[in-house]
């Protein structure tokens, strides 16, 4: 319980400092969202205006304890670009990223780790293992995400590049339209994770208490799935929680490979617009995101490992 | 606890496999979902049972207000034009027609609009005075703050007189320009949603929209002229251009504007590609508050430093049409061709020209370029190759676009930089005040007396023919002093699907969607 109070402290302090960091370095940056809102139609005395309509003329601290108050109060402002609440403006995107990156996590969780698992002890084709491994890791998201919608969308019509289905409506094909955005985001980490899984899995294998349990009879298998893999699988959580971050940054660029209209897509326009209640928003949730997939692993590998434990009772 | 893991973990793994089951079943049945959508492969289909409805994709979103009064990306002007109306509006041979109103006359100093009858706003309500008076009163008057009227020209109205249906307004003096202000959209009185849901006169009705996703128009069935064509009209951002090839060629987007001529050529024999222009002063513009470019015979000689044919033949593939001032073609009677070969490439004469200017062995200058305008950067990529063979080392500086409103153009620091500049109403006052030593947007920070007295008279000129030869005047000092490094005002690609047709071009930046529709 201590612990879990420690983690929620600490994941808090660590959500406020990103918020107040994204805000200071909004006002570091040059333009604002007054000159973006303006345009070239911007006078000094328009400019003035409308910043002082937005609270820009005021101190830096003063106008993040402004948006502070108003994000424990469930009030995250509204968006200067589009004049709608940011909760109402990001809730549908939440909501896409979400799946995506579920998506894909499922993905690569469920083929990397047969795959590590299943290639680590055999040594056939190890070249050609390698090479696609490699090309795996080496080919980014964006470049696999058109080469997905050419052949699979373009070529062979299994779904519309650009024409994102409404859930509602076609579920189906909303489905298959994620899982090939999914695949993109994927495979680079898929590749990543079975070369990890596999290089800690062939060093567990080479230990002596390995050939003490085959050695008394035990089936390689049954070694690989109670023993082996119970300890080669902790350093893979971890990598896998990392992933999780991961993917949700890589969602920004296969959004806009498949325009699918997420979080990624609206962040960086809204970096651009200068539209900061919508930056800030953003960037809390995904600070949230990555501290949540980091108290997951953590506590996922004190269940595996009773080592890890603190404080001894779990 | 084990156990519970143990749960988590099969459940875990369930759940991987029902979403391969799912996927896997699903891409079976998309074949069936692609006919039923009819959007998929509409060449294919037969005309009765095709939608009539488009979708069109756009390289930004509309992320502002959508109050027409307010708004001011050049994007958000193109899409709502289609929603918006004035009193009269701007055909594509750049005049003006009357719309809401049935008819005007004016002598210059009065001007004289008499009401169309019958004219509903989208909501249904009619258009009275009252909602034309409130329209011209908002942009005119300041704001609430004191700020400055949202169309600082409007001052020069004296006075509003309604009667009956029949509006005057006088001016303080003669101005004929004044009429393509009121092109200016005509809005319901007490309305207070033009942000989010905005209400207009249009030949489309606004629906909805979806930030970084769509915008749907449909078609307002009590226009009081011809109609739009289309039942709907469906608005798709897509900012990735590959994506924007692939949503073309995957049936997702039926029509695009402004491709580049590598996108064109990529497309395949379903579209037919439409050429207009941007209405954009393609140019290297200089900061003359920065040394060497206040000296005229620098500016010069980076004119005949550079030839413009290459810019077009390397960069656009032969597409745009080249200028010599800032004005562009589609303006018509303002445009002066006289002026678009005053420099021609000579690298001679450049060298000289810097000698001249004690330079004999060129300088380095950096050419800021916002990152978001491929056309502008590969312009200025040309450029700089250009500039080596008269000894000026020119480096290119890209910067996020917020930055380049921020410190280029308000903020002027800055040595050259490549953009377009654009009209925002059909006069010739839209594109060559900022030039004025006074005025607030002149970015070059361009300081000539002799400019002033043309610009002058051409805004107070008395009759069109004496105001047209002012601006004539003011322009060829431009090309003269060498304010900038004119180019090209650039081609504007559009791709239609085959079976569309109907794409109309303005002498402004707009898309207008009322004409097209589908053949047979």
């Amino acid at each position: 319980m201590n612990y879990l109070l420690k983690r929620v402290l600490t994941g808090l302090a660590t959500m406020l400092m990103v918020s107040f960091l994204t805000f200071a370095a909004f006002s570091l940056i040059s333009g604002d969202a007054a000159i973006a809102a303006l345009g070239t139609s911007a006078t000094p005395e328009r400019l003035a205006a409308l910043r002082a309509e937005l609270g820009l003329d005021r101190p830096l601290l003063v106008r993040y304890g402004k948006w502070l108050l108003g994000f424990f109060t469930g009030d995250l402002g509204v968006s200067i670009s589009y004049q709608q609440p940011v909760g109402e403006l990001l809730a549908p995107k939440i909501r896409l990223t979400l799946w995506l990156s579920l998506v894909s996590f499922l993905l690569i969780t469920a083929v990397s780790i047969p795959l590590g698992v299943l290639t680590a002890g055999r040594r056939r084709f190890e070249g050609t293992r390698t090479a696609l491994n490699q090309l795996g890791m080496a080919v980014p998201p964006f470049f696999t995400g058109m080469l997905l919608s050419w052949v699979f969308g373009v070529g062979l019509k299994w779904f519309a590049p650009g024409q994102f289905p409404d859930a509602k409506e076609d579920f189906a094909g909303a489905a298959v339209y994620l899982l090939f955005a999914a695949a993109a985001l994927s495979i680079p980490r898929i590749a990543m994770t079975v070369r990890m899984l596999r290089s800690t899995v062939q060093e567990e294998l080479g230990k002596d208490y390995v050939r003490t349990a085959i050695a008394r009879g035990n089936d390689r298998g049954q070694v690989l799935r109670r023993h082996v893999l119970k300890n080669a699988l902790p350093p893979v959580v971890t990598f896998l929680a990392q992933t999780m971050a991961e993917i949700v940054a890589g969602s920004i660029v296969v959004e806009q490979v498949f325009v699918i209209p997420g979080l990624g897509r609206m962040l960086v326009s809204s970096i651009g617009g200068r539209d900061y209640p919508v930056v800030q928003a953003i960037v809390v949730i995904l600070a949230l995101w990555v501290v949540l997939a980091g108290t997951a692993a953590d506590l996922i590998n004190q269940r595996m490992d009773p080592r890890l434990r603190l404080g001894g009772a779990a | 606890m084990k156990r519970k893991f143990l749960a988590v973990l099969l459940l875990l793994g369930l759940l991987g496999t029902v979403l391969c089951g799912c996927g896997g079943g699903s891409a079976d049945k998309t074949p069936e979902g692609g006919q039923t959508s009819g959007s998929n492969e509409p060449a294919a289909q037969p005309a009765e049972t095709r939608a009539n409805e488009i979708t069109v994709g756009i390289a930004q979103d509309l992320d502002e207000s959508l109050d027409p009064h307010v708004a001011v990306a050049a994007g958000t002007k193109e899409v709502m034009f289609n929603v918006f109306e004035g009193l009269v509006k701007p055909t594509p041979d750049g005049d003006l027609i009357p719309a809401v109103a049935s008819a005007f006359t004016s002598d210059a100093a009065t001007y004289t609009f008499t009401l169309r009858e019958g004219v509903k706003f989208h909501n249904g309500d009619p258009v009275e005075m009252g909602d034309v008076i409130y329209s011209i009163d908002r942009n005119r008057l300041p704001g609430e703050s004191g700020a400055e009227p949202l169309i600082p020209a409007l001052a020069a109205i004296q006075s509003m007189e309604a009667e009956g249906d029949t509006l005057t307004i006088t001016l303080d003096q003669p101005n004929n320009e004044f009429l393509s202000y009121l092109t200016l959209a005509i809005l319901p009185e007490d309305y207070d949603g033009q942000d989010t849901a905005p209400v207009g006169t249009g030949p489309f009705k606004f629906v909805s929209r979806a930030a970084q996703d769509n915008i749907v128009l449909e078609r307002f069935e009590d226009y009081w002229g011809q109609g739009a064509y289309l039942d709907k009209v469906t608005f798709k951002i897509i900012e990735n251009s590959d994506s924007i090839l692939m949503s073309l060629q995957s049936g997702a987007v039926d029509l695009f504007a402004h491709l580049t001529s590598t996108q064109a050529a990529q497309l395949g024999d379903e579209f037919n590609i439409e050429e207009g222009t941007m209405n954009l002063v393609q140019a290297m513009y200089l900061n003359h508050a920065e040394k060497p470019f206040d000296d005229v015979r620098v500016r010069q000689a980076l004119c005949y430093a550079i030839d413009r044919q290459q810019i077009l033949d390397l960069a656009f593939d032969g597409y745009g049409s080249l200028i010599g001032s800032s004005m562009y073609p589609a303006f018509g009677k303002y445009f002066d061709d006289s002026l678009t070969n005053y420099y021609t490439y000579d690298v001679e004469k450049a060298k000289s020209l810097l000698a001249d200017a004690g330079y004999p062995d060129g300088f380095s200058m950096t050419i800021t370029v916002p990152s978001n305008y491929q056309p502008h950067i590969d312009t200025a990529q040309v450029i700089v190759e250009q500039l080596k063979e008269v000894g000026v080392t020119a480096e290119i500086q890209l910067v996020e676009w917020g930055s380049w409103l921020s410190d280029v153009y308000a903020g002027r620091q800055y040595q050259a930089t490549v953009v377009g500049v654009d009209a925002s109403t059909m006069t010739a006052r839209a594109l060559l005040e900022r030039f004025s030593s006074t005025a607030g947007n002149n970015f070059i920070n361009y300081n000539d007396s002799e400019y002033d007295a043309f610009f002058q008279e051409a805004v107070s000129a008395a009759d069109d023919a004496a105001q047209t030869a002012a601006y004539k005047q003011a322009e060829a000092n431009l090309t003269k002093n060498a304010a900038n490094v004119y180019i090209q005002d650039l081609a504007d690609l559009v791709a239609v699907r085959k079976g569309l047709e109907g794409v109309r071009f303005y002498p402004i930046y707009v898309l207008d969607l009322s004409g097209i529709r589908y053949t047979a």
